[in-house]
């Protein structure tokens, strides 16, 4: 045992409920962040579920299309704001203290507000479905002027999404000043780990685009009730402007989504190649890059709003650009593991097919940025495949993997890697029967948001939906594998993992509540 | 492994007061960030303003009700070229109007034209309207000139009254020569705030014994 554990406090902390609610230990709070991200993620997926039920076969079967119209929506933003971004902030809050040497994060007490925001938002997102008028229907994108003309669940959902936004800047200004003032002496910001990195380049994006949301959906809140034109043309506004500035928000907003899974997988590759990651300084620059990059896109989401060629031009060769500093990160991944000595342990699976599908979602999106191709691609399936190959494949895929990465050292127990390995290939095989079929839909002319199709699609909509259904029933697997990890279960070593390299290893396993009490000296 | 010499541990009593401050620092400038990018967000809608006025992209074209500026400008006409003008126009949801467009005409740059849409209140109440222009191709919209719109003000048609609505414009002589078709579309909204207003007066002025009729259409 090393002297970083020695004299550290014994692990008192109130019991019960009162110690989740009151905490303001990074590894509660982490888990907290955890917990709900999974219970979001199930939430969503049932409601993936009911939306591929209707698809099955074409007519309408179980759900009148407005409620389908709630689903598809509802879906979106659980996910988005429930489950994908919760996963990182609760990844984060574990990790980067663990990582840097610090105590805990910088300000625990803000830490505890971040996370006791979630809860109450995702009840009020999810209370508006039993509201009369329903939820919000018109798409995650809330675009006016349905989301203008929508019942009280709009403003359930606008409202849900304020707290959220203010929980994850609260998040981020945390994360920030941790990784800007807690580091041990010694690690200097280009030793830093790049799980570090991608996060700290994330805050950064968060703290400027969330309020840039919360403008544009106060606009919304005060067009619905206060008596303002910000949107509405009758009264002189213009419903493009706020796709404008909702794609404002929302290009960065993707790249907040994928860019701590980049982190993770940084993390993973090195360790199982046993060998360190390639190209470490141009990964940050690369990172940096696209954060810049993707405050100067956000119009390819709206091509066809009747743009000048000269902003199509533009925001097309803009968007194009982005492929550069993403395949510097995919080439040095590849380049990492040439030569390395290689195993594959479900962590090592999973950064493996995120690297592979997040690069299907990457090319699919250059063949959006082209303009005249879009036209046809807009709003149609094809872009579902494409979200979903990144988000799914990339952001989910990510966070798997760092669950199985670094379970170990939270539990103290190995998890059960036959289970590991299930759930990696069914999850990947579902994904791709459930996502791949949708290429072709949207290629063919099936529109999204539609609970209803054309004949010509109904055999790749079953695919579709078949698929769909093992990859929820597969999730099954991984919470089973957690709980019993949770358990028992073969006991961990310190480091864990052969290969594995950082101060979160030196720490022992199961990691103890208070860590790094002295700071660590790096070299 | 690692040994915690005396000096070290001093030196690391001084950091905790210096993270603490620093911690502070940090959150304090981030906080302001949030607060500045909040207004960005509303900042981008007077920019968003003035980039369409400048790109003219938005369609809303140049409205100028002074006749001199018309008999001026309009006195030289560019008889070399000639220019189609098409004309649509919707009713958005809510407004019990029809609303027909006026035919397509053929002009000169230069020339100054008057065309008549027809509107009728299908309706028995009175029902206020405001029309919203919109001009394509984007790159027309700074060189098509309305002297004279129904769509400067809003306009109340009485229950059941039709009305021909007069439009005066001219297209400039700058118009860029690609361009061989304008088309101008309007799109009739109902003024809710105006219709109640009008309404409430009407009622107020005769007396409260028709007020049925008010009530039985909307």
């Amino acid at each position: 045992m090393t002297a970083t554990t020695a004299d550290q406090h014994h692990d008192h902390h109130p019991t019960g409920i009162t110690r989740w609610l009151f905490t303001t230990n990074h590894k509660d709070i982490g888990t907290l962040y955890l917990w709900f991200s999974f219970t979001m993620f199930i939430i969503g997926g049932l409601m993936a579920m009911i939306i591929r039920s209707e698809l099955f076969e074409p007519g309408l079967q179980f759900v009148d299309p407005l409620f389908f119209n709630q689903m598809t929506t509802v879906h979106a933003l659980v996910m988005i704001f429930g489950a994908a971004m919760p996963a990182f902030v609760g990844l984060a809050n574990w990790q980067i203290p663990l990582m840097i040497g610090a105590p805990d994060m910088a300000l625990p007490r803000l830490n505890n507000w971040s996370f006791w925001l979630l809860p109450p938002a995702a009840t009020l997102l999810i209370a508006s479905l039993f509201v009369p008028g329903g939820a919000p229907a018109g798409g995650w994108t809330i675009y006016p002027p349905l989301s203008i003309q929508g019942g009280m669940g709009v403003d359930f959902g606008i409202l849900a999404l304020h707290m959220m936004g203010i929980s994850s800047i609260m998040g981020s200004i945390n994360i920030i000043a941790t990784i800007m003032n807690m580091r041990a002496p010694g690690m200097i910001l280009m030793k830093l780990p790049m799980f570090v990195w991608t996060w700290l380049i994330t805050a950064f994006l968060l703290v400027t685009c969330i309020p840039v949301l919360a403008g544009a959906i106060t606009m919304l809140l005060t067009d619905r009730h206060f008596g303002t034109h910000f949107f509405d043309s009758s009264g002189g506004g213009d419903p493009v402007m706020f796709q404008h500035i909702f794609w404002f928000f929302g290009h960065p907003e993707v790249y907040i989504l994928i860019l701590p899974a980049f982190g993770v997988v940084s993390q993973i590759i090195p360790t199982f190649s046993r060998k360190p990651l390639f190209g470490y300084t141009s990964m940050v620059f690369a990172t940096a890059t696209i954060a810049f990059l993707s405050f100067i896109v956000w119009a390819h989401h709206m091509f066809t709003v009747g743009m000048p060629l000269t902003g199509e031009l533009f925001f097309m060769y803009s968007t194009m650009l982005i492929a550069i500093p993403t395949s510097v990160k995919i080439f040095n991944w590849v380049s990492t593991m040439w030569r390395g000595s290689l195993t594959f342990e479900t962590p090592m699976l999973y950064a493996i097919g995120m690297v592979f599908l997040f690069t299907i979602g990457g090319f699919s999106g250059l063949m959006l940025a082209i303009v005249p191709a879009d036209f046809q691609y807009h709003d149609t399936y094809f872009v579902v495949a494409h979200f979903h190959y990144v988000i799914f494949g990339g952001t989910i895929l990510g966070a798997l993997g760092a669950v199985y990465f670094w379970l170990p050292k939270w539990t103290g127990h190995m998890y059960n890697e036959t289970l590991g390995k299930w759930h990696f290939w069914l999850t990947v095989i579902g994904m791709n029967v459930t996502f791949f079929p949708q290429h072709f839909l949207g290629l063919a002319g099936m529109p999204r948001r539609i609970p209803d199709y054309a004949l010509q699609f109904a055999e790749f909509n079953m695919v579709s939906s078949l698929g769909a259904f093992l990859l929820g029933l597969s999730q099954i697997i991984f919470l089973i594998n957690v709980l019993k990890t949770i358990k028992g279960g073969e006991k961990a070593s310190d480091r864990v993992w052969e290969g594995s390299t950082g101060l979160e290893w030196t720490v022992p396993s199961p990691a103890p509540y208070h860590t790094f009490a002295t700071p660590p000296v790096v070299k | 492994m690692q040994h915690i010499h005396k000096s070290q541990d001093k030196f690391f009593k001084n950091q905790i007061v210096s993270i603490e401050s620093n911690n502070r620092r940090t959150s304090i400038r981030l906080a302001i960030v949030v607060v500045g990018m909040f207004g960005f967000g509303y900042l981008l809608i007077p920019l968003y303003t003035v980039f369409c006025e400048i790109t003219g992209i938005n369609g809303k074209g140049i409205q100028i009700a002074n006749s001199e500026d018309t008999r001026e400008r309009g006195n030289t006409v560019d008889l070399n070229r000639t220019i189609t003008v098409e004309f649509t126009g919707a009713v958005m949801g809510g407004l019990p109007w029809e609303f027909e467009p006026a035919e397509k005409v053929t002009i000169h740059p230069g020339e100054t034209v008057q065309v008549a849409f027809k509107a009728h209140n299908l309706s028995t109440v009175d029902v206020v309207g405001q029309a919203v222009p919109s001009i394509s191709p984007p790159r027309a919209t700074r060189h098509f000139i309305k002297t004279e719109c129904f769509c400067f003000t809003t306009q109340t048609l009485a229950g059941g009254e039709s009305r021909d609505m007069p439009l005066i414009f001219r297209v400039d002589k700058d118009l860029p020569d690609s361009v061989k078709t304008i088309t101008l579309s309007y799109a009739f909204y109902r003024s809710e705030s105006e219709t109640a207003s009008h309404n409430s007066k009407a009622v107020h002025e005769s007396n409260a014994g028709n007020r049925d009729s008010h009530l039985t259409s909307g």
